[in-house]
């Protein structure tokens, strides 16, 4: 049992994670979850999965938590010469298109998927997925992460354009959500960013503060507190 | 001596072997066809991810210069990668503005050639090719693989393609197809792709190429038949059985 254990602990750091981007009319949001494992342990569990590249874009990252990072601090090293030498706030595209840079060249070592949103004044608010191989996709919603297959069909029959910011949020809270009930790698609290013309919002939803789905139940401080305000008498003593 | 750290892009030693080894995002079959005016070539829009059908709008096929198509299977990471050398290519051919222009013959020499050095050094593009094309009233339709395997023929197809339409193909292509009659033959095929490939998705697009240029459609579905008797009730004869 020691054993097992000792290997889990040196395993690299993996987020099984669920994220998430979508566009609205008006901007994006994106979300993801905060569980970062090694092998069956849960290394870190508020992480912040939701990185900065400039002002105006931001990348959801998923897999290795080490390739995730190092491709985003070299993206956003590079985003901030570019904008530099171009005068003005550098475009979502371009910053996908890093992305894809670093994913594609480095394919065999990399194990990584992302997804890019942010808004730019020529193109309004974009996402872009480039999942593992380095593809690049401009997509109107983009799912990734472990978590992402549970809501595969979730999004197909909830996926609308022209959302406004509230029901594009509450869509996203509520899909990290439910991955989040299903998938063993994925969990904590859910973290959004909202992208649009006016700047950028981070919010966060604490564990205990999302909806329970299919067999959850309401939490409890204690039996205690069960057994004293159920007036039936204690029910739950099975002779 | 240039330092790694000023090239984006390439985070290791850049003599460090590179292969890839296997795909990720992947697209299934390309059909094509020579008809009266030109070529039309079909394919959808999957892009798929393992078993899981992950990306439902990848537009595989793309116009090359003025007088060529390319349509892709295979990793569309290295799709991408190839239509950056294309537009490379097209862009140093226009710099010479001497009105001469790259015809499809010329780029499918040019694929044939990235793809065998790239097999060369054990680094694939993991695609196959189908580069179609009309120029001065030549019509050119060509394939190259991921080993750099190529040919030219009267009507190609890839992955699965290779066994379900080019039968058909075989069968029912003939010279001075009409528009119509190609566009129906190539739904023909598509129809079948989409009944026995795990991996085709019910979103095509249709592309001619013809000396006036190209057009690739808009994508749209195929209906399909599921009106058999034998389908309603299969274990008729044979209780238990499928």
């Amino acid at each position: 049992m020691d054993q097992s254990i000792q290997n889990d602990l040196n395993a690299p750091h993996s987020m099984g994670t669920t994220i998430i981007g979508v566009t609205y009319n008006g901007g994006v949001v994106l979300g993801a979850d905060s569980r970062t494992s090694t092998g069956v342990y849960v290394a870190n569990r508020a992480s912040d999965k939701i990185t900065q590249l400039t002002d105006n874009v931001y990348l959801c990252r998923s897999g290795s938590a080490a390739d995730s990072q190092i491709v985003s601090d070299y993206v956003r090293h590079f985003l901030h010469q570019h904008t530099i030498q171009l005068g003005h706030p550098a475009t979502v595209k371009v910053a996908a298109n890093l992305i894809r840079l670093f994913s594609y060249n480095n394919k065999n070592m990399l194990q990584t998927g992302l997804i890019i949103g942010g808004w730019d004044k020529y193109e309004g608010g974009k996402i872009y997925g480039v999942p593992l191989g380095g593809t690049i996709l401009e997509q109107p919603f983009a799912i990734g992460g472990s978590g992402s297959t549970y809501l595969y069909g979730f999004f197909d029959q909830e996926w609308k354009e022209g959302m406004t910011k509230e029901e594009a949020e509450q869509l996203v809270v509520k899909a990290v959500s439910l991955a989040i009930a299903r998938d063993g790698a994925s969990g904590g609290v859910v973290r959004t960013v909202i992208i649009n013309s006016e700047g950028v919002t981070r919010n966060y939803y604490p564990g205990d503060a999302l909806p329970l789905w299919h067999e959850e139940l309401e939490p409890q401080n204690s039996l205690l507190d069960i057994l004293s305000s159920s007036s039936s008498g204690p029910d739950m003593m099975i002779s | 001596m240039e330092s790694n750290q000023s090239k984006p892009g390439l985070l290791c030693n850049p003599e460090g072997s590179q292969r890839t080894l296997y795909p990720y995002v992947t697209g299934t079959s390309v059909v094509a066809l020579k008809y009266k005016d030109g070529i039309l070539m079909a394919a959808d829009m999957g892009g798929s991810y393992g078993s899981t059908l992950r990306y439902k709008s990848v537009e595989r096929m793309k116009p090359i210069g003025k007088h060529s198509l390319l349509g892709a299977s295979g990793e569309i990471s290295d799709f991408q990668e190839l239509l950056h050398y294309l537009d490379e290519l097209i862009l140093y051919d226009n710099m010479w503005d001497d009105g001469n222009s790259l015809g499809p013959k010329e780029v499918h020499n040019y694929l044939t050639r990235v793809m065998y050095n790239r097999r060369n050094k054990f680094d694939p593009l993991w695609n196959s090719l189908v580069l179609g094309g009309v120029k001065k009233g030549q019509k050119y339709l060509g394939m190259v693989s991921m080993i750099g395997v190529n040919f030219e023929d009267n009507h190609v197809a890839t992955g699965f393609g290779n066994h379900l339409a080019r039968p058909i193909l075989r069968d029912e292509w003939h010279e001075n197809l009409t528009f119509e009659e190609g566009v129906k033959l190539l739904e023909k095929c598509m129809r079948v792709l989409l009944y026995r490939d795990r991996s085709a998705v019910n979103k095509l697009q249709i592309s001619k190429i013809t000396e006036e240029g190209v057009t690739i459609s808009q994508p749209y579905s195929l209906k399909t038949f599921w009106g058999f008797s034998a389908f309603e009730n299969p274990t008729l004869g044979a209780e238990g059985s499928w």
